[in-house]
């Protein structure tokens, strides 16, 4: 049985119909991508997942267990972890005051200092700035830091939201290979990109949803190839 | 060097420590506090007892308003209105209470006796009603992400203020002794405020009339909200409450209850500014339209002029602004305007408040000036 199952999710903002249903699994062990156009209901689907806000229909189960309309931090204590979209750091924190709250929720002292250490062996350069404040690094540190924050939850799934977004070509692909890390070492991730050509690469499947429903699945190898997806989100012609 | 991880072994919450570290800078508040009252009060006389006095009001309420303000980031208006909740109850227990154990509501017995612990613990209940009241205000406001706070705080502070002017005169003793306590519910004085209050709070000089240790008991509960402060700043629900202020969304996915942090700071920060509030009407007459908008934006002015999530900046804009105005006092016509200016001066040259989120200690001008320089910080 998948790690998380996600069926027909539906979320109104108000009036608005953002996600229309949306079916999908991601198994132990993989790195699910799911890409799309601007406002297609990438970060909806995430938040939905992660109990940042409640879907108006379907079911999410992890683990074998149902949490839609659970609260976020029931859903995080269950091991799952968001690095929220536009990273979401705590500016006036220190470095290592924003990963210690990575570990907001556990109360194992020393297996979190261990993690500390693994995730700072993945990010040196942020091991190097731990005790200045977040918000003066730069935004691929902040980018980075996210996603070790997130790390120290020792999550089983790893939700992150568009974790290339504004970096430079150098730091997207740093960051992607780190991404490409942290799945080999076991966590399973479902990852949320626009940057449609560098998901595809390293996920092992891949979704693609347009205005609330997802339009294409399959093999993220075959998705890459795919000329219709191709055309709409690699750009190419 | 340590390695990361003893480092963090070595934070792991320690009950003892924990207790030690509490109790010991307690026990400094309270020698001091004892200090303040028996020597320096007699040396500077009951004018300056006074402001020694008020100072120590104003820093009760803004190290606890800037719990809301400062740490978590929320914006309160209501602490004039905490007080004022504050201040009736207490002022209720002990003009009534006093009634009816002893028959009079004269000050009752010398220091720490009966009256004198009677007192405190009216000032205790005062802050637990306007924790109630802040629960109340605070549990649907608050639950909401955005800025319904200050209006909500606002309207609940002049509703108090409109509620406590429709009640009826204090009555005197013996009409109190016949309707009972219960009967004198609404008898809290109207507009014309809360008359004869017994006057455990007045800045009389030690042992000139027994019975009188206002500046001792305000500085007690000074130590407590400061220590609570300082151990709430250092503990894992203060680091959420400051990461509530950062970014909320971002806390909540890390597992923050946000609306459970939020609504407990304010409920803490109303029940200090309720004990500053029963502090505040022990004094003399207690009057309405003194915990006013006035006094909540009072506040405010003190937390941000201090810096949002800064203790020790707190205590100091507590003390500065209230000094100023007295020492203004010789350019009485232009006072409020030097006043109103020099705040503004301060906030163009430092617009995060004098000292931003770091405690005084933290700055990198005290390290300039008082750090010791190791090998490795050494260029
Ligand atoms: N809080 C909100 N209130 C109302 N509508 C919202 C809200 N958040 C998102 N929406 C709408 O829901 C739709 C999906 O938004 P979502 O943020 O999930 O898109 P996305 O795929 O993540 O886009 P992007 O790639 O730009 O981040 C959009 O039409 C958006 O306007
Ligand atoms: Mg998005």
């Amino acid at each position: 049985m998948a790690l998380l199952e996600v069926t027909d999710l539906n979320v109104h903002y108000g009036g608005i119909h953002a996600l229309r249903g949306v079916n999908f699994s991601v198994a132990q062990g993989e790195v699910v991508t799911l890409i799309g156009a601007n406002g297609a209901g990438k970060t909806t689907t995430l938040r939905a997942i992660s109990g940042l806000i409640k879907p108006s229909k379907g079911t999410v189960t992890f683990g074998g267990k149902v949490i839609s309309g659970l609260p976020a931090h029931e859903i995080v204590a269950l091991g799952m972890a968001h690095a929220p979209e536009g990273r979401g750091i705590f500016a006036n924190l220190s470095v290592e005051e924003n990963l210690e709250m990575g570990a907001f929720l556990r109360r194992d002292h020393a297996a979190v200092a261990q993690d500390k250490e693994k995730a700072l062996a993945l990010f040196p350069r942020i091991k190097e700035r731990l005790a200045q404040n977040a918000g003066t690094l730069s935004g691929g540190e902040q980018q980075m830091l996210a996603i070790a924050r997130a790390l120290l939850s020792r999550p089983k799934l790893l939700l992150l939201d568009e974790p290339s977004l504004g970096l430079a070509p150098q730091v997207v692909a740093l960051i992607f290979k780190i991404i490409r890390t942290i799945a080999a070492d076991g966590t399973t991730i479902l990852l949320v990109e626009q940057n449609a050509f560098g998901a595809l690469k390293v996920a092992n499947t891949g979704h693609v949803l347009e205005v609330g429903q997802l339009v294409a699945s399959g093999p993220a190898a075959q998705l890459a190839t795919d000329d219709k997806i191709r055309k709409a989100y690699l750009g190419v012609h | 060097m340590k390695t990361l991880a003893e480092r963090t072994a070595a934070q792991r919450p320690n009950v003892a420590l924990t207790a030690l570290l509490s109790l010991a800078p307690l026990a400094v508040g309270v020698i001091a506090a004892f200090l303040l009252q028996a020597v320096l009060a007699p040396a500077v006389g009951p004018f300056y007892a006074k402001l020694v006095l008020d100072v120590g009001i104003a820093i009760l309420l803004s190290v606890s308003l800037n719990i809301v303000n400062g740490f978590a980031g929320q914006f309160s208006l209501g602490h004039g209105g905490f007080m004022l909740v504050g201040g009736y109850t207490a002022a209720y227990l002990t003009y009534y209470g006093s009634i009816a154990l002893w028959g009079t509501a004269e000050i009752h017995g010398g220091f720490m006796e009966g009256g004198d612990i009677f007192f405190m613990v009216a000032c205790v209940v005062g802050g637990i009603v306007a924790a109630l009241a802040g629960l109340l205000v605070g549990l649907p406001s608050l639950r909401l992400r955005g800025d319904y706070l200050a209006i909500v705080t606002l309207g609940f502070g002049e509703i108090m203020r409109v509620v406590i002017q429709r009640t009826g005169d204090v009555l005197p003793v013996a009409e109190a002794k016949q309707k009972g306590m219960l009967g004198s519910l609404t008898n809290v004085g109207g507009s014309l405020g809360f008359t004869d209050v017994p006057q455990y709070v007045s800045p009389t000089p030690w042992l000139e009339k027994t019975g009188h240790a206002g500046i001792f008991f305000t500085y007690i509960f000074v130590a407590i909200c400061v220590v609570v402060a300082f151990r709430l700043k250092a503990s894992s629900n203060g680091r959420a409450l400051l990461a509530v202020r950062e970014n909320e969304v971002a806390a909540e996915a890390m597992g923050v209850v946000t609306a459970r942090a939020k609504v407990t700071a304010f409920v803490m920060a109303a029940f200090f500014a309720g004990i500053a509030g029963g502090l505040f009407g022990h004094q003399s007459t207690l009057s309405p339209s003194e915990l006013g908008f006035q006094k909540s934006i009072d506040i405010v002015i003190m937390v941000v002029l201090g810096g949002m999530g800064s203790i020790s900046g707190a205590v100091l804009a507590a003390i500065v602004l209230t000094l100023l105005p007295e020492a203004l006092r010789n350019f009485s016509q232009y006072r409020m305007i030097i006043y109103a200016l020099s705040l503004i001066a301060i906030m163009i040259a430092r617009p995060q408040g004098l000292f931003g989120t770091k405690e005084i200690w933290e700055t990198t001008w005290w390290r300039r000036l008082f750090g010791r320089r190791t090998k490795a910080e050494a260029p």
